[in-house]
Order: C-alpha cells, then structure tokens, then sequence
C-alpha cells in the first residue's frame, strides 16, 4: 500500500519534471539552444495564471483563465526567441546557456516583484484533497497531474503527427538546412516551437501549483528537470517524459528507504551514471559525426 | 600604432611585446603595490575580493575560454579547495604548504572527474558540472565529521613566516598575500599560453578532429585542462573560505558557479584580462546596487534585485558585446589607434549558421 | 620503395560499402592522387589513414608499421599529416599559432617545464618557430602571420591548412582537395607548392582531387575509385584513357 502511495505521488511530481523536460527538449531539438529558464517559464506561467484566477488578484473564472495563459505565455515565448534568441543564433554554447541562466535571473527577480516572494496557492480546480481507502491515502491532486499530462502528451503526439506545423517542426529539428530548401519557414517555426515551449511550461506551473504553493524560487525544479531531459536521452520527446517519471519515482522512494540526505542525492547521482554510462540518455540513439 | 619590428623569435615568445607594454604592466602593478596606502580598509578588502574572485576567474577561464567547455560546476572546486586547505591546516600542516597543496589535491580531483566528463560535450558536460556542483551542496552535510555540516567551520588563523595574517587586524598582509596568489597564477596560465599546451587547449577548442589528426590526445588535453583549472579555482576557494572566516555548505553553492561563469564572459571570453574586468564588476556590483537603491529612498533590501540586474547586464553583454568589457576596450583602443582610419565592421562577428554540434 | 599500404582494406556503415576490398602502395618520393566520382569513398580512404575509421577487414602499414594499432593522435607520430575537405583550421588563433600547433608532435618539454616556463621550453620554443617560419616563407604566408583564422579569405585557409600540416615536418602528407574553391592562380600556385614540396623537401604526397589538370601535371600515379573499390590504376594519362573510369564518369549510356 505505501509502495502505492509513493509511486503515485512520484508519478505526479515526475509528471511535472517531465513536462519541463519535454520543453527543454523541444527547444533543443528545434533550435539546438539550451533554455535554461525553462523551470523559470513554469514559475511564470504558474504566476500569471494565479494571478489572473486568485481572488486577491483578478478573480477570474479557471477556465476563462485558462486560454488566456496559453496566448500570454506563447506570445511570450515567440517574442524571446524573436527579440533575443534570435540574435544568438549560431554562436556558441556557452553563449546561449549563459544567455538562458541570466534570463531565468530576471524572471525570477520580476515574478518577486510582482507577486512577491511569500508562497502563495493557486485556486486551481484540481486541488481536490485526498481520497482515503483504508490505510492508502491518495492525493487527488497527484491522480490528475497524472491524467492531464498523459492527455497533453496525447494532445502533442497528435500535434505532430498530424498537423503541417507540427510536421515541419520535426523536419525542422531534424535538418534545418533541408527544411528550409523545402520552403519550411524555418526562423517562424523555431519561434513556434518557442511559444509551444511556453504553452507546456504553463500547463506544468499550474501542475505545480495545483499541489502546493509557488514562489519565485520554484523554478529550480527546472534543474531536476534537466537531469530529467539528460537521463532520458536530450534529443527525445518521449525519453523527456520517462526521465521525468524515473527522477520523480526516484525521489520518494530514495527518501523512504535510504539514510538521509540521499533522496536529495538520488537524481543527481543517477544524471552523473547515465552520462558515464549510456551518455546519450537512456532512450536515445546516437549517430557519429562526419568529417 | 605602433609597429613591431621582430628581430628574434623571442619576439614572439616573450610577455610584452614591448618596453612601453612592459613599462605600462609594471606601472599597473606598482599601483597595486602602493595601493594599500591609498585606500582605507573597507576598500582594501573590497580589493582583495577583486583578487579572490579573479584566481577563480582565472581558473574558470582556463577551462571554459581557452579549451572550450563550459563549466557550472566550478563552485564545487572552489569547495574543495577550501576544504582541503583548511583540513591540512588543522592537521598541523603552515599554512605556506597547505595552501597549495590544497590547490594540488583539488586539481587531481577535478582532473579525475574529467576522465568521465570529458566525453561529454558543451551541453552534456554544463549539466553534468552543474549536478556536480549541487552533490557538493549536499555531500558537505553528508560528510559533517569532517567538513564540519551545515555548521560551518571556522578559519585557523593563517601565519606565513612568522606573521599573522588577519583581514582585521592586518588587512594589507592579506591583501598582499591574495595579490601574490593572483600574480603566480597569471604568470603560470601565460606560460602555458606561449607554450605548446595552451596551444594544444586552443586546437581543441576550435576543432578536436583537426586537432587529433595533428597529434594533440583530446582526452588527454582535456583532463589537463580541467585539472589545472580545477586546481586555480581551488586555490581562489581556498583564499574565499579563509577570507569569509566561516563557511558551510552555502558558502559555495552552485550559484557561485554560475556567477563564475557569467563573470569571465563579463569581463571578455578567452582573455587574461577578461578575469580580472569581470572580477571587478562582480565584486563592485553589490555595493553600485546598495548606493543606488539608497539613493532612490528605498529602505529595504530588494530580494533578487543583485541577480535580477547581474542577469540583465549579462544579456545585454551576450546580445551586444560577445567579446566582453575586454573586447570593447579593444575595440575603443584599436579605434583611437587607428583614428580615423579604422572601419566600423573591422570587428564584425561572423555569424556561422548551423554550426552544430550535434551529432547527425 | 614502398611507404603506405594498404591491403585488401575493407569498411562498412551499416549495410553500405564504403571502402571495398581496396589494395594500393604509395611508394616513398612520389605524388598519387586518389580521384573518382562524388561519393567513391576518397575521403573515406583518408579517414581510415587517419584512424578516425577503422576498417572492418584488412590491413594499413605505413613504413613496415601497422597503422591499425594506433588511436587517431598518434598516426601524426610516425610522419602523417593531412589537411581536410572542409578546412578544419583552429579559428579562433592565429596563423601563426596555427602552424605552431603543427609543431605538437615534436614538443619534448613536460608540462611543468611549461609552466615555469624553464629555458629548455624557450630552446624548444625558438626550434619550432624556426621551422614555421620557413614554412611560412615557403609558403608566402608572411603577410597573414598574426591574423586570425576566422576572417581570412578561404584561398589563404587553405594553404594555411597546407602549411600546418607541412609545419609538423611529415613523411607523407595527404591532401584532401587541394585546389577545391580555389582560383585559376591559386591552382597554379598550389601545383608549384606540390612539385617543391616534393623535390625540395622529399615530402611523399597522397592527395584527393577532382581537378584532372592539376592531377596530370603533378601526379606520378593516379588510383581511380567507384563505389569504394578500385577501379584503374596508373599515370594519370592511363587512368584518364581507361574504360571503366571514363564509363564510371560519364556513362556508356546503354547500361545506365
């Protein structure tokens, strides 16, 4: 029973970890730069909608909140990428990671300014209490962090499968040279993939907040995140996912079982095993450079 | 402009390229010397902060400007540098030896991480330094019977032949000693510039299959690299711990990695120079900040405010002045040398597209 | 006398050929140059030379030494230097510093020596600029000596790249289209460097070209590839009269 319990509240926080990691993902397959700010991108997004859904602030219904979210922190994403990644493209890594770092700096100096550096709850109707059967204690909270990321990741699947954009954002990640010859757009689509980018980082703030509190500083999670998107191998979608779910699963069950301190060890050391020992990620296969 | 006429292969070879840069170095550090008696103590510890943050600069740049990988994990080095020094101190060791030794110790360290890390590559290896340095964090709690926990430790006092040296009561003894540190370190890391390892960390930066086909061992190279950079940053560590009398396990979080970082690009990317410019600005930014918010009637501190601006001044370098506070004095000097000749676009980044790094 | 061999040399990614079941000797003091279609694997040839693949049959000696036993950085050891197809020059350092990197594999100090910067790396410092500049005066290089790589025009890369590899004072030196992108003078240029490089250093020269009037004016001998295997061997009047090669190039027409 307690096996239970801590799977399914691991699930839930790896299902968070995951969707930051599919963004990083999707950023880095698309545009080979590394956002470091993503876990700051699901602050935000947590923070805008808390603020437009608590009552303290404007009080809006959750559901009309909801789309307005999307576009705000997808129009946001696009405007990053246009106004300053952008200007980057091509140079090198160091460039661009530092560029991320400092940007999550400034996020998270903004979202204390405005919504100030308390914790604070957001009104989301997913907070749903627990559901007591017998001795097993479920979070109904965690039971729909489950269900909703395993619909987005349906919802995205679909996306690129089926629809141009999605389309030529796969042929855009894959060869951008070639895409480009093809007529695919391939500047728009990167800012696309940077505003799809925004949109999940905002499902997984209101994920986030929907189990406990945000403050400014949540966005550290996005470190667990990358050692998600790492574990799972960085140029896969679906390896984000599963990387996410093994370092959240990781967690519980490292703080139950091992001595302390190890549960906050646990990803760590295993991010530092995959990359000794499979260093593209569990799930991902690699193929050699020519010269 | 001036013209040089190269007479002798030493030419190349030597420090200054000639009596006027040389006279200019040694203006420089004659100031340095005399500046203990023209500026009170609160600076003079504000500049040895300068120095402190430099060695660790200068470690970060070895590594990251010179050989091409990008480190978050440098806070970690800075740790056990400290660590280690103030251990060998406690077991009876002077200060003299277990300063560098600590320095030593910390670079064989970081020289046998590099061994795995070195098939990482730019992404690869930041976040595998990055995870490297946030176990730090956590292995000096684990390790509390010796590093003293969450507790903290205290400094030993430090005495080199004879002296104390003590930042209250002897402020310029430390001061000297973060100089003569910061001095021997920049002499080595130009030694190895003009020497055909640093031109072995360039090859490698610049393209590792070219390099490998004219005999530079990438692993090899690497290692070193990361070693003797590893080993710098301990030793400003070791120089931070002792300066700030206590420290734990916050003292070097990964956040001082990434300042680290967002310091050499700062200052200039792949410079001596950019080190030390960087240094400054980090050190000096608190108290600019501070003044400024005083300045505006604000009582309170403002949280984040520091990192807030940091990062700001960090994107605003990136998007407008990849090279640095360095590269822009360049820019400055070569225009007024050349005055009026010199062209706008005599600098002009050249932009590779597709560059990647990816392996398909 | 015979100086690279290669026997019987075989290399697969994946399910396609690359290199198939290839044999030729390079004898020591001549030019060859290896030519065929896009796609022949010749720089693939290269590669194996380099260590950067390694065959899955066959053998590779260079001088009575199997090649096959050494990692990519050490083939330079034995007198091996190449340029590429693609100019891998270190964009960042100078020219100068460029050729010195071409100095690595006769550096005899010790890294501590370099670092206290004892006389014996000065001595050795002063013997590798030496030699770089004779390349560089041997090469006309002098009026680029302290630029930067990146923002040089792509003709001088390209001889800077030749000279890197001259540089390290090699026993064979393999050119990976040599000529490729640049000018008629250029070419002309390149092709007296290679006849000097020959006679005046006593350089062996294999290289890969697609220019068949560079190649019949410097060249001893000529290997034409198709589809990884050897398709004609000889002077580069046999070769360019054989045909196969010429089937190989143009097509008979009936059987394409």
């Amino acid at each position: 029973m307690e096996v239970l319990q801590l799977l399914i509240s691991g699930m839930a926080n790896g299902c968070v970890y995951g969707l930051v990691a599919l963004g990083f993902v999707l950023i880095y397959k698309a545009t080979e730069a590394v956002n470091f700010a993503q876990g700051d991108f699901m602050m935000l997004g947590a923070f805008v909608t808390l603020g437009l859904v608590n009552p303290e602030f404007m009080g809006l219904n959750f559901w009309v909140a909801l789309p307005i979210v999307f576009v705000i922190m997808g129009i946001f994403g696009y405007l990053l990428d246009l106004f300053v990644l952008r200007a980057v493209f091509g140079q090198n890594q160091v460039a661009i990671i530092i560029l991320t770092i400092a940007l999550g700096f400034i996020l998270r100096f903004v979202a204390g300014l405005i919504w100030g550096h308390e914790p604070l709850s957001l009104h989301s109707p997913l907070a749903l209490g627990d559901l007591r059967m017998g001795e097993l204690v479920l979070g109904m909270a965690d039971v729909a962090i489950i269900i909703v990321t395993f619909l987005l990741t349906l919802l995205l699947w679909q996306f690129f499968q089926r629809t141009k954009v999605g389309l030529a954002m796969q042929a855009a990640s894959q060869n951008q040279m070639a895409a480009y010859y093809m007529g695919i757009p391939v500047k728009r689509i990167q800012g696309l993939v940077w505003a799809l980018a925004g949109i999940v980082a905002a499902v997984a703030g209101i994920l986030y907040a929907s189990k406990g509190a945000i403050d400014p500083n949540a966005g550290f999670i996005g470190i667990k995140a990358f050692a998600a998107a790492v574990i799972g191998g960085f140029g896969s979608l679906p390896g984000a996912l599963m990387g996410g779910l093994i370092v959240g699963i990781i967690e519980p069950f490292a703080a139950r079982y091992l001595p302390a301190g190890w549960s906050q060890i646990a990803p760590y050391a295993l991010l530092i095993g995959v990359l000794l020992f499979r260093p593209h990620g569990l799930f991902a296969q690699v193929r050699v450079k020519k010269v | 402009m001036r013209i040089h006429f190269k007479t002798s292969y030493d030419h190349d070879i030597r420090l200054f390229q000639d009596g006027w840069q040389a006279f200019l170095y040694a203006a420089l550090l004659a100031l340095m010397i005399a500046l203990p008696w023209l500026i009170d103590d609160f600076f003079l510890g504000e500049a040895t902060n300068v120095l402190i943050w430099s060695t660790c600069g200068l470690g970060l740049m070895l590594l990251t400007g010179q050989t091409g990988q990008a480190s978050l994990g440098h806070s970690a080095f800075m740790a056990m540098g400290c660590y280690a020094c103030v251990l060998l101190m406690e077991a009876g060791l002077p200060f003299i030896l277990a300063f560098p030794l600590g320095g030593i110790i910390t670079g064989l360290i970081g020289a046998l991480i590099a061994i795995p890390a070195l098939k990482l590559h730019g992404v690869y290896l930041a976040i595998a330094t990055l995870a490297l340095a946030i176990l730090t964090d956590d292995l000096i709690v684990m390790l509390e019977p010796w590093t003293g926990g969450v507790a903290g430790k205290f400094a030993p006092p430090i005495y080199v032949f004879g002296i104390e040296i003590n930042r209250w009561s002897n402020p310029t003894a430390w001061y000297y000693m973060a100089l003569v540190v910061v001095l021997v370190v920049t002499l080595f890391y130009r030694n190895l510039l003009r020497a055909p390892m640093g031109r072995a960390f360039a090859a490698v930066r610049d393209s590792e299959i070219s390099a490998q086909a004219m005999g530079v061992n990438i692993a090899r190279t690497k290692t070193i690299a990361f070693g003797i950079s590893a080993g710098i940053t301990g030793l400003g560590g070791a120089l931070m711990g002792l300066f700030a009398e206590v420290f734990n396990n916050e003292t070097f979080t990964f956040i001082l990695s990434i300042q680290l970082l967002m310091m050499i690009v700062v200052g200039g990317l792949g410079f001596i120079h950019g080190a030390f410019l960087g240094a400054i600005v980090i050190a000096f930014l608190p108290q600019v900040l501070s003044i400024a918010t005083d300045s505006l009637g604000s009582t309170v501190a403002i949280p984040g405010l520091e990192t807030g601006v940091f990062g700001l001044i960090m994107i605003l370098f990136i998007l407008f002045e990849p090279m640095g506070l360095y590269g822009r004095w360049l820019k400055i000097r070569t225009f007024l040398e050349l005055f009026p000749f010199a062209r706008k676009d005599m600098f002009r980044r050249q932009k590779s597209y597709l560059k990647t790094e990816r392996l398909r | 006398m015979s100086l690279l061999t290669l026997d019987n040399v075989t290399l697969k990614f994946g399910g396609l050929t690359a290199v198939n079941k290839l044999s030729m000797t390079v004898n020591e003091g001549e030019v060859f140059a290896l030519v065929g279609p896009n796609g022949a694997g010749k720089s693939t040839v290269f590669n194996l030379i380099s260590r950067f693949y390694t065959p899955v049959e066959g053998k590779i000696t260079f001088d009575g030494k199997d090649l096959l036993k050494l990692a990519p950085d050490e083939v330079p050891s034995l007198g091996i230097a190449r340029t590429f197809q693609n100019i891998e020059l270190f964009d960042q350092a100078t020219v100068l510093d460029n050729l010195l990197v071409g100095r690595h594999r006769h550096r005899k100090t010790t890294l501590v020596e370099q670092m206290l910067h004892l006389p014996s790396v000065r001595r050795e410092e002063r013997e590798h600029r030496e030699a770089v500049e004779e390349v560089i005066d041997f090469l006309d290089l002098q009026p680029y000596r302290n630029k930067r790589i990146a923002g040089l025009p792509y003709g001088v890369r390209k001889v800077v790249e030749m000279g890197r590899a001259l540089a390290s004072k090699p026993r064979l030196l393999l050119l990976d289209e040599p000529a490729s992108g640049l000018s008629v003078e250029e070419t002309q240029n390149m092709r007296w460097w290679i006849d000097d490089i020959r006679r005046q250093m006593g350089i062996t020269v294999l290289m890969v070209e697609h220019d068949m009037g560079l190649v019949s004016k410097v060249c001893d001998r000529v290997l034409a590839l198709a589809d990884g295997a050897k398709l004609a061997e000889g002077t580069p009047q046999e070769v360019q009269n054989h045909p196969a090669v010429i089937e190989a190039y143009l097509g008979t027409g009936d059987a394409a």
